[in-house]
C-alpha cells in the first residue's frame, strides 16, 4: 500500500511540502489556533480515560492519534454545515462547539446522548456501525430539496466500509447526488480486526465502484486532511456530489477502556506510528519557523490542564437522572401503554415507607 | 363505493396536497404506482422529489428518510412486502425507534412506513408474513393497521400527522374490498379500538385483514344463535383496550383472532392484560385463533394456515363450552 497516493502537507518531521493538487494557505494564527485544538482534544480524551479508569465513566473511546483527522475535518465545517458522527469523534465535537460534559453523560451512563443536535448541527453519537451515514445522506437529500448552500459530513471507520449500510449510503449519495462528505477515518483496527480482513483493495479505490472521487490523505496531517476536506465540502456545496474521504491514521489507544490491544497486536507498531504523531509535527513546525515559542506552548498546556480539571469537578458532581426519567422521551406524542406503566411504577416507588 | 388501496391513495394524495413537507419514498413507487397500486398517480402530479423511487435498499430507504426527518420532512416509506423488511430492521428498532428518546426530546422523527402485510394472495415465500408484534415490541414506534376502506383513507393521513414514527400495516388481501366512505370527517382517532358489531356471548378482538373474517363468523354464528360482539384494535401499539375490558365484562369469554403465529403474538399479550383486568369476570379462559408457529406455508396449502370462519367458530364453541 506504500506506493498509493497520499495527500500531505506537513511531513511527521514537521517540514511543510507541496500537494500537485491540493494546497493550503494559513496565517500563523490559524495555525497556532489549530495547534490548541489538538492539544486540547488530547487532554480532554486523556481526562476522559483517567474518569473511566477511576469508575466516574462506564466506557471510554479514546481518540488518542486521531486528532488532526478529526480537527482537520471539523475546522473545514462552517457553521450549518452538519456532522453525523461515530462514538469517538470527540475532536469534530470540539470543533463544532458541543459542551464536553455533555459529551461524557451518555459514557457516564446517565442517559443515551445529552445534547441537543440542531444546537451545534452536530448529531448524536451512534453506537451501531455505520448507521449514522445513511442518516447523512438522507439530511444532505434535505439539503438538496431545500437548495441550500449547506454540506454534510458522515464520519466512519475502517470497519464501517463492510456495512451494507455504509454501501447503500455510497449508492443514495451517488444517484441522487446528495451534498454529503463520506470521512472514513482508517485506523486501521476494527478493534482486533486489522484492515486487511475488510478490504483488499485501499478503502478510497472503493468510491470509484459507486461513481464519485475517493482520495486518501495522510490523517495525522491536520493541514492536509483540513484542505482535502474543504475541497471535498465545496465541491459537494456545487452540486457535483459526495466525495470519499480516506484519512489514513492510526488507533494509538485501545478501542474503548474495555479493550485490550496486547493480545492482537505487537507493540512496536505503536511505536512506529508515534513518530508519526499529529501533534508533535504541528509544535515542531510551529516551533522551527518561529511562529510560537515555548511560552506559547506552556500556555496551551495550562489552558488544557485548566479545561481537564473542571471537566472532572463538573463529571464527578453530575447527578444520576431520576428514574421517572427513563418513561419521559419515549414518544414526543401521549402514549398510554406508556402512561400506564409509568404510573405503576410511580404508585410502586411511593409505596415504599420511610424507616426511621 | 372505493377499494382499500384507493383509500390509501386518496389519503396519501391529500397528506401530500395538505403539507409541502410530506412526501414518499420507495421500490417502483413513481411510475408504475406500487406493486399494489397504492401510489399510483402520485409521481405524476406531485412530482419525482415528492415521491420518489429509490434504490433497492431497504435499510437505505428508511436511514435516508430518516436523515430527511430530521431535516424537517415527513417521510412516507413504502416497504414493497413483510418479508423485505428485515433488512431495514436496524434502522427502524434501533434508530427511528430511538432517536427521539437518545435526544432527550429535542428531535423528532414524524416518519410512517407502509408494509402491505399478510397472507392469503397465493404469493410466493416472503409475500405473505405478519409482522407486527416484531415492531410492536419495540418502544417509540407506534403500530396499526387499517381493515376497511374509510380507516384506510383517515388513519394513513392521521399517521402522518402524527410526531411519533408510526408503522402502517396494510392488509394486502384485502385491497381490493370496497365500500362507501366518509371523506369529509374522522370518526375515530389514530389509536381507538372499534366495535364493529355488538354481541353478548363471545368478544371476538381482532384487526387487519382477520376484521373480515371475524364479521363473517359473527354472522354465520348469529345464524346458530351465537351472539358474538367483535373488536377491531386499529392500532396495536399503543392498545385501546378499554372497550376490549368491557366487552369482556359484558360476555365473559374472548377469542383473539389474528394471522401471524400465536406464539409470542399480539395475542398472547391480549390475552394476559385481559385476564389482568377482568380475572373475575372471565367464564372460560382466553383462547387464541392464528397462524402457526411456522414459516409461512406455501401458497397451495395458505387457507389451512390462515384463520378462517370454522376456526373462529371452533374456538367460539370451546369457550362456550368450557
Amino acid at each position: 500500500m506504500a506506493q498509493e497516493r497520499l495527500v500531505q502537507l506537513l511531513t511527521p518531521e514537521g517540514e511543510r511540502i507541496e500537494d500537485p493538487d491540493y494546497s493550503i494557505d494559513i496565517s500563523t494564527d490559524e495555525l497556532r489556533a489549530l495547534y490548541r485544538d489538538l492539544v486540547m482534544v488530547r487532554r480532554f480524551d486523556f481526562e476522559a480515560t483517567a474518569l473511566q479508569r477511576q469508575g466516574e465513566l462506564g466506557l471510554w473511546a479514546q481518540s488518542l492519534g486521531q486528532e488532526a483527522a478529526q480537527v482537520g475535518s471539523g475546522r473545514a465545517l462552517d457553521e450549518g454545515d452538519y456532522a453525523f458522527p461515530t462514538y469517538r469523534e470527540h475532536g469534530v465535537a470540539w470543533c463544532k462547539g458541543v459542551d464536553p460534559v455533555k459529551l461524557l453523560g451518555m459514557f457516564r451512563g446517565v442517559n443515551h446522548g445529552g445534547w441537543d443536535p440542531n444546537e451545534n448541527n452536530f448529531q448524536l453519537y451512534t453506537i451501531v456501525i455505520g448507521a449514522q451515514t445513511l442518516h447523512a445522506t438522507g439530511y444532505a437529500m434535505g439539503l438538496q430539496r431545500d437548495k441550500s448552500d449547506r454540506a454534510v459530513i458522515a464520519y466512519f471507520g475502517d470497519g464501517a466500509t463492510s456495512q451494507g449500510d455504509v454501501n447503500e449510503a455510497f449508492v443514495f449519495a451517488s444517484v441522487f447526488l446528495a451534498p454529503v462528505v463520506f470521512f472514513c477515518q482508517n485506523n486501521q483496527w476494527a478493534i482486533s480486526q486489522p484492515i486487511e480482513g475488510q478490504t483488499r483493495v485501499p478503502l478510497y479505490r472503493r468510491a470509484s465502484g459507486f461513481g464519485f472521487p475517493g482520495i486518501r490523505v495522510d490523517g495525522n496531517d491536520v493541514l492536509a486532511v483540513l484542505a482535502v476536506t474543504r475541497e471535498a465540502l465545496a465541491k459537494a456545496r456545487r452540486g457535483e456530489g459526495p466525495t470519499f474521504i480516506e484519512a489514513f491514521t492510526y488507533r494509538m489507544g485501545a478501542h474503548t477502556t474495555s479493550d485490550d490491544p496486547s493480545r492482537y497486536r505487537l507493540a512496536q507498531e505503536l511505536e512506529v506510528w508515534k513518530l508519526k504523531d499529529p501533534i508533535e509535527r504541528v509544535k515542531v513546525h510551529l516551533s522551527r519557523t518561529g511562529q510560537a515559542d515555548s511560552v506559547f506552548f506552556a500556555e496551551i498546556d495550562a489552558e488544557a490542564d485548566k479545561m481537564a480539571a473542571e471537566l472532572r469537578a463538573k463529571i464527578i458532581a453530575m447527578p444520576d437522572p431520576d428514574p421517572d426519567e427513563m418513561f419521559a422521551h419515549v414518544y414526543a406524542e401521549p402514549h398510554s401503554t406508556l402512561a400506564k406503566e409509568r404510573d405503576e411504577f410511580k404508585q410502586y416507588r411511593a409505596s415504599f415507607v420511610e424507616q426511621a | 363505493m372505493i377499494t382499500l388501496a384507493k383509500a390509501i391513495n386518496s389519503g396519501l394524495r391529500r397528506s401530500l396536497e395538505k403539507d409541502s413537507r410530506v412526501m414518499l419514498m420507495g421500490e417502483d413507487i413513481g411510475k408504475l404506482g406500487g406493486v399494489f397500486r397504492v401510489t399510483e398517480g402520485l409521481q405524476a402530479d406531485f412530482g419525482d422529489t415528492r415521491v420518489v423511487d429509490t434504490p433497492l435498499a431497504e435499510s437505505g430507504i428508511l436511514g435516508t428518510a430518516i436523515g430527511l426527518a430530521l431535516r424537517g420532512y415527513r417521510p412516507v416509506c413504502e416497504i414493497q412486502f413483510d418479508g423485505f423488511v428485515y433488512p431495514a430492521f436496524d434502522q427502524i428498532t434501533s434508530q427511528l425507534a430511538k432517536m427521539h428518546s437518545r435526544a432527550l426530546g429535542k428531535v423528532n422523527l414524524p416518519i410512517v412506513v407502509r408494509i402491505p402485510y399478510g397472507g392469503g394472495i397465493g404469493a410466493v415465500e416472503h409475500h405473505s408474513e405478519s409482522n407486527e408484534a416484531y415492531f410492536a415490541h419495540t418502544a417509540g414506534l407506534r403500530i396499526v393497521t387499517c381493515s376497511n376502506p374509510e380507516d384506510g383513507y383517515w388513519m394513513i393521513q392521521q399517521a402522518i400527522e402524527s410526531d411519533d414514527p408510526v408503522i402502517f400495516f396494510e392488509p394486502k388481501r384485502r385491497y381490493w374490498d370496497k365500500a362507501d366512505i366518509n371523506m369529509d370527517t374522522p370518526s375515530l382517532d389514530l389509536h381507538e379500538s372499534s366495535i364493529l358489531q355488538e354481541g353478548n356471548d363471545v368478544t371476538l378482538i381482532t384487526y387487519g385483514p382477520t376484521v373480515r373474517t371475524s364479521l363473517d363468523a359473527a354472522r354465520i354464528g348469529q345464524s346458530e344463535g351465537k351472539s358474538l360482539e367483535v373488536i377491531d384494535l386499529r392500532s396495536l401499539s399503543p392498545l385501546d383496550l378499554d372497550p376490549v375490558f368491557e366487552s369482556i365484562e359484558k360476555t365473559g369469554r374472548g377469542v383473539i383472532v389474528h394471522e401471524a403465529p400465536t406464539f409470542l403474538g399480539m395475542g398472547a399479550e391480549l390475552s394476559a392484560q385481559i385476564t389482568e383486568q377482568c380475572f373475575y369476570s372471565l367464564e372460560s379462559p382466553i383462547l387464541r385463533v392464528g397462524g402457526f408457529n411456522v414459516p409461512y406455508p406455501p401458497a397451495r396449502i395458505e387457507d389451512h394456515y390462515l384463520p378462517d370462519v370454522d376456526r373462529i367458530l371452533d374456538a367460539v364453541d370451546r369457550v362456550l363450552e368450557f
